[in-house]
């Protein structure tokens, strides 16, 4: 086996090349190679987290004109109830002092129409007791020859009386 | 295993030869070390001209650069912890190195320097000596507890300390060994096959048929050898990182 014939000074040879080929390898590659990849990469961590950043601060600002909108929106929906509210409220009022009104005319022309009943009936009634006792004289005079007036008016009374119809 | 007429050759890939002509004969200026330099050459043209457009929407070299850089920057995080930042460079250069020095060896002709034993048992040692320095100085006499587990019962010692110290320095051993052994068998493996197919092609009519087998097994075998390529340079660059992490934190 060539590797293992440590006669051979090759064998050392090379590896005194491998110390100095190696050692140059580490010398550059940590002194200059390396910083600047690393820096490479700091710079896409840093602009990949500004970038989140910014996209989380649009985010809240987005949400925040989504929340002004949604209080917004709610406020006018409770203004235009309260506007609904009151506009029923007013009519209802004013249907109700109408009606209010329109019974109370009513009310007031029955009572007048009843009052005129009243009237016409005992003007009917009135005239009633005159006829039926004018009759009543004139009966009791052609049977009797004559009559007393009061004591016929007084009859009359009492048997009207005697009806329920006076 | 001598190469004599049509017997297998498997072990003549792994001689030394001088390269670069009589300046590289004059200071004995190996294949193995010109596969080096090939070596950190790739890694520091990926490196650098891979990362020359430093994009922050990075292209296929760029990613490629900067996936190596991650990789190896987790593995040493997440295995020695932050105090493991300032050994980053060494990890990723040692990973790099073994890597595209397993992966280069892959290529018909080229020389694999991680099939030395010499090698592997080289960066093995640099390993070995960095954890011990680092350990020393972060503990300074502490750094024997290591050898002593705290809590241990006391006549255990005996036994204990022994295998302690044996384990931690058959460490560089094991770490040499593993990398050098799998990169010496797949490439012995791949030259016994490619010798059949090439053997088994001169036997006649049916010869070319029958060396369509070897050369099948061949194909395979260079997949497996990719995987083993970056197996091995990822068990190298770990085992490292296990090591840093008992030498920060002492167990």
């Amino acid at each position: 086996m060539p590797q293992l014939d440590f006669a051979n000074p090759l064998l050392i040879a090379q590896v005194v090349w491998l110390l100095i080929i190696f050692g140059g390898l580490y010398l550059l590659l940590a002194g200059r190679v390396l910083p600047a990849v690393g820096e490479v990469l700091e710079n896409r961590a840093n602009r990949i987290a500004s970038d989140l950043e910014a996209a989380q601060a649009a985010k809240a600002e987005a949400d925040a004109a989504m929340a002004e909108l949604r209080a917004a929106t709610a406020k006018a929906r409770g203004e235009a109830q309260a506007a609904i509210a009151a506009a029923l409220a007013a009519s209802t009022a004013e249907a109700q002092t109408r009606a209010d009104a329109l019974n109370a005319r009513l009310a007031e022309q029955i009572t007048a129409a009843e009052a005129r009943i009243d009237g016409a009936r005992a003007a009917a009634m009135g005239a009633l007791r005159g006829i039926a006792a004018d009759t009543a004289t004139a009966l009791v005079t052609k049977l009797v020859g004559t009559a007393d007036r009061a004591k016929v008016d007084a009859a009359v009374g009492q048997a009207l009386a005697a009806r329920g119809n006076a | 295993m001598a190469a004599e007429g049509k017997a297998i050759d498997a072990l003549s890939q792994f001689q030394l030869a001088t390269s670069l002509g009589p300046i590289g004969a004059s200071v004995n200026f190996t294949q193995s070390n010109l596969y080096m330099v090939f070596a950190a050459a790739i890694i520091l043209g990926l490196m650098t001209w891979g990362m020359r457009a430093r994009a922050v929407v990075p292209g296929r070299w760029q990613s490629l650069a900067e996936s190596a850089y991650e990789f190896i920057h987790r593995m040493v995080t997440d295995q020695v912890g932050d105090e493991g930042k300032r050994f980053f460079p060494f990890v990723f250069t040692l990973f790099m190195f073994v890597l595209v020095g397993n992966m280069l060896g892959l290529f018909p002709y080229a020389f694999t320097f991680t099939s030395h034993i010499a090698v592997t048992f080289g960066l093995a040692a640099i390993v070995f000596v960095l954890i011990t320095v680092v350990a020393w100085s972060l503990h300074g006499k502490k750094f024997f507890g290591y050898f002593f587990p705290e809590g241990a019962p006391l006549w255990l010692a005996p036994i204990i300390v022994p295998v302690e110290i044996v384990s931690y320095l058959s460490r560089p051993v094991s770490l040499s060994i593993r990398l050098f052994a799998n990169m010496v068998a797949g490439h012995v493996m791949l030259k016994v096959f490619a010798t059949f197919v090439v053997m088994l092609a001169g036997l006649g009519s049916v010869g070319p048929f029958l060396s369509i087998m070897p050369l099948t097994l061949n194909v395979a075998l260079v997949g497996f050898e990719v995987l083993v390529a970056f197996l091995q340079a990822y068990v190298f660059a770990i085992l490292t990182c296990i090591y840093l992490h008992d030498a920060v934190h002492l167990h």
